[in-house]
């Protein structure tokens, strides 16, 4: 007698997390992003997050269409600005655990403004940055994240202007917790999404993602299992690292993992505080959204 | 429904514009603001600043104006009533959030008090120059609502007008003031509580299988709405999308949003827009004018009146959408229609366009910096009534 046996296959635990009426994605084969958001899921999952409490905002490009395929309340904004965007939803409705999951040129060149300033009032918000080093969407030009004497689509003969150190820009605007993983490291990548979630204030993670169709191809590094191969080799992982010191290059060393994890009252805890002492029982603290 | 008595200032005060309108949005239930300071607006979130914290409220000062006009749809979506203030160069870094705004259709404010440019122009002194950049600022097809009040009672009263309209319509409404308005000060009567009506959200009360964030409900064209964290799982996208909110970049897509979103405030044009009119019955001239401008063009009209001259008046209380109805039947029956502005012709325009050569349109233009002088229009009205 044989044991009756389910022909449907297993579901993926990631696929309730997935707008899957919204699949094909638009992510080209071998691109990082599809490979962050299953541990951005696996994240959820294992931090067991209120997913009804939870939103998810993106700006413009290749990394801002996940919010289109995640099944959480999901914003995709204007090019730079899902920050202060989610800055005020998080203000007006503080219940809400607020993601904000962009890219590279989204996030540090025309919106570098709003984040910096975010991490400096440290609004409780987990920014989620996928760096592939260029911007992928419009084709491949130059960004503020692409290393020294890179081909792009604007950088014909290579590139010569530096490029930013994410992890030491935003420590030093006052984030709370910040680390860098790749596509490679998935696991620690998942690990670190979900620490991140659990920690108030401003988190930044870096993931350092490839673009095979655009950036490797025309700086002649392989594909994406190449890709794979890079990070594998040359990345190194550094807890504690001086965030000054891990600046990347176009084919040298990576370092990765959690370079900041301090602590510093969040903007809505340094509001409450400072207007109940200030206003003492005229003040009334928002509690969640209030409109009639 | 009625306004929440916590936020009301029943009462008669002193107040100038700023004030007033702040007053105004607190009355129509708004919880939030985010502001870049900016003369002459600067007022209004000085006030809410000093008020939202007593009342519920939150107010954030952000890093720029692009920051301030999406800060507050966050906030709405987050699940407040929401406004932010600004002048000239700052509405014109506001105007990716409009469209934004307008294509996501997120219910909020903006109070614009006119100061005279271009670029940083004239910081402390009026102008009523961005009336063409508020209906076309932004790219793309799309529709707003714009007021105009020309006096501090009506910066309060308007600015109620506006968070409700813009509750009813789902879309950006604008509170288009002016440096002289703003500043000001007049008695300002705000009424009890429960004697200001203020329009709900359209909460969606449909099930969550069935709740599409952009399927058009009503007589307004206008789909019902949530917030996040309530389990809707919606998606807000600036793309083209269908009823879902999915992004869907095909022209049957987007000529079905667009001409919607257009539709919805045309279609109720007659019921939006709101004007004031005296002795247009029998009139050779008409003067047509809306703001501080229309406080001037009354002493010219008393003017022409007491010279024999058969003068009635045309209030723009709503600037967009435009009344042309009105302008349509008044043009046969007149000579001539009368125009001051404290621009070089804008509204003039559409007064132009819809009164189709069937008389006179005399635009008395006015670079800004100061109000016209009551002379310059009557001139105009004896001109026009040639």
């Amino acid at each position: 007698m044989s044991t009756p046996v389910c022909m449907t296959p297993p579901a993926n635990p990631v696929e309730n997390f997935l707008r899957t009426d919204r699949m094909p994605h638009i992510w080209c084969p071998g691109c990082g992003i599809g490979t962050t958001v299953n541990c951005f899921s696996r994240a959820l999952l294992d931090s067991k997050t209120d997913l009804t409490k939870l939103s998810i905002v993106s700006g413009i490009g290749c990394t801002g269409r996940v919010a289109g395929y995640v099944n959480l309340d999901s914003f995709h904004t204007t090019h730079g600005r899902a920050i202060p965007f989610a800055t005020g939803l998080k203000l007006a409705n503080p219940e809400m655990t607020v993601v904000v999951y962009s890219g590279d040129g989204d996030l540090f060149a025309i919106g570098g403004n709003h984040l910096i300033h975010a991490a400096r009032r440290n609004v409780d918000l987990k920014v989620i940055c996928v760096n592939n080093l260029t911007y992928a969407m419009t084709g491949g030009q130059t960004a503020p994240t692409t290393p020294l004497d890179v081909i792009t689509a604007t950088a014909p003969y290579g590139t010569y202007d530096p490029a930013f150190n994410l992890p030491f820009l935003v420590e030093a605007a006052g984030a709370v917790y910040v680390a860098r993983w790749t596509t490679f490291h998935v696991r620690q990548l998942a690990r670190s999404m979900a620490e991140m979630f659990k920690k108030k204030g401003f988190g930044f993670i870096e993931i350092i993602s490839p673009c095979p169709t655009l950036y490797q191809r025309r700086n002649k590094m392989g594909d994406a299992l190449d890709t794979m191969k890079f990070y594998k080799q040359f990345s190194k992982i550094k807890h504690g690292a001086p965030t000054a010191e891990v600046g990347l290059t176009k084919s040298g060393e990576i370092i990765v993992g959690k370079f900041v994890d301090r602590e510093r009252p969040d903007f809505t805890s340094m509001m409450r505080a400072h207007l109940e002492h200030a206003l003492g029982e005229k003040y009334i603290p928002v509690e969640g959204p209030v409109c009639s | 429904m009625h306004a929440d008595p916590v936020g009301v200032l029943t009462g008669a005060h002193f107040l100038d514009g700023d004030h007033a309108a702040c007053e105004g949005a607190i009355a129509a239930g708004a919880r939030f603001s985010a502001g870049y300071p900016i003369t002459p607006s600067t007022e209004i979130v000085e006030r809410f600043s000093h008020r939202a914290p007593k009342i519920g409220g939150t107010f954030i000062q952000m890093e720029d104006e692009l920051a301030a006009s999406i800060a507050i749809l966050g906030a709405v979506w987050g699940g407040v009533k929401a406004f932010t203030v600004t002048s000239g160069p700052g509405f014109s870094l506001m105007m990716e959030h409009i469209g934004y705004a307008a294509m996501t259709e997120t219910p909020c404010v903006f109070i614009d008090v006119q100061r005279g440019g271009p670029s940083t122009g004239l910081p402390t002194l009026p102008a009523q120059a961005d009336m063409m950049q508020v209906k076309w600022g932004s790219h793309g097809d799309y529709e707003i609502i714009a007021l105009c009040p020309n006096s501090p009672q009506e910066c309060f009263d308007l600015t109620i007008k506006a968070f409700n309209l813009a509750e009813r319509y789902r879309v950006p409404v604008f509170v288009m003031m002016d440096e002289v308005v703003g500043h000001m000060t007049e008695k300002v009567v705000i009424p009890p509580a429960e004697q200001i009506e203020v329009e709900p959200r359209r909460w969606t009360s449909k099930d969550k299988s069935a709740f599409q964030l952009f399927a058009p409900c009503g007589e307004e064209q206008t789909p019902e709405m949530t917030r996040a964290g309530e389990g809707y799982n919606v998606h807000v996208t600036g793309l083209t999308h269908d009823e879902r909110g999915y992004p869907n970049m095909t022209p049957a897509v987007q000529d079905r949003m667009i001409r919607r979103l257009v539709s919805k405030i045309r279609d109720n044009a007659d019921k939006i827009c709101m004007v004031e009119q005296d002795e247009i019955a029998g009139a050779d001239v008409v003067v047509i004018s809306y703001g501080i401008t229309s406080r001037v063009a009354q002493r010219a009209v008393e003017n022409a009146r007491a010279e024999g001259l058969k003068v009635g008046t045309l209030r723009l209380i709503t600037a967009w959408p435009f009344p042309e109805h009105i302008i349509r039947a008044m043009a046969p029956n007149v000579k001539g229609l009368v125009v001051p502005e404290l621009n070089l012709g804008q509204m003039v325009r559409e007064v132009e366009r819809c009164a189709a050569g069937k008389c006179k349109v005399i635009a008395v233009g006015h670079a800004g910096g100061t109000v016209h002088d009551p002379a310059q229009i009557l001139k105009a009205i004896q001109e026009a009534a040639k």
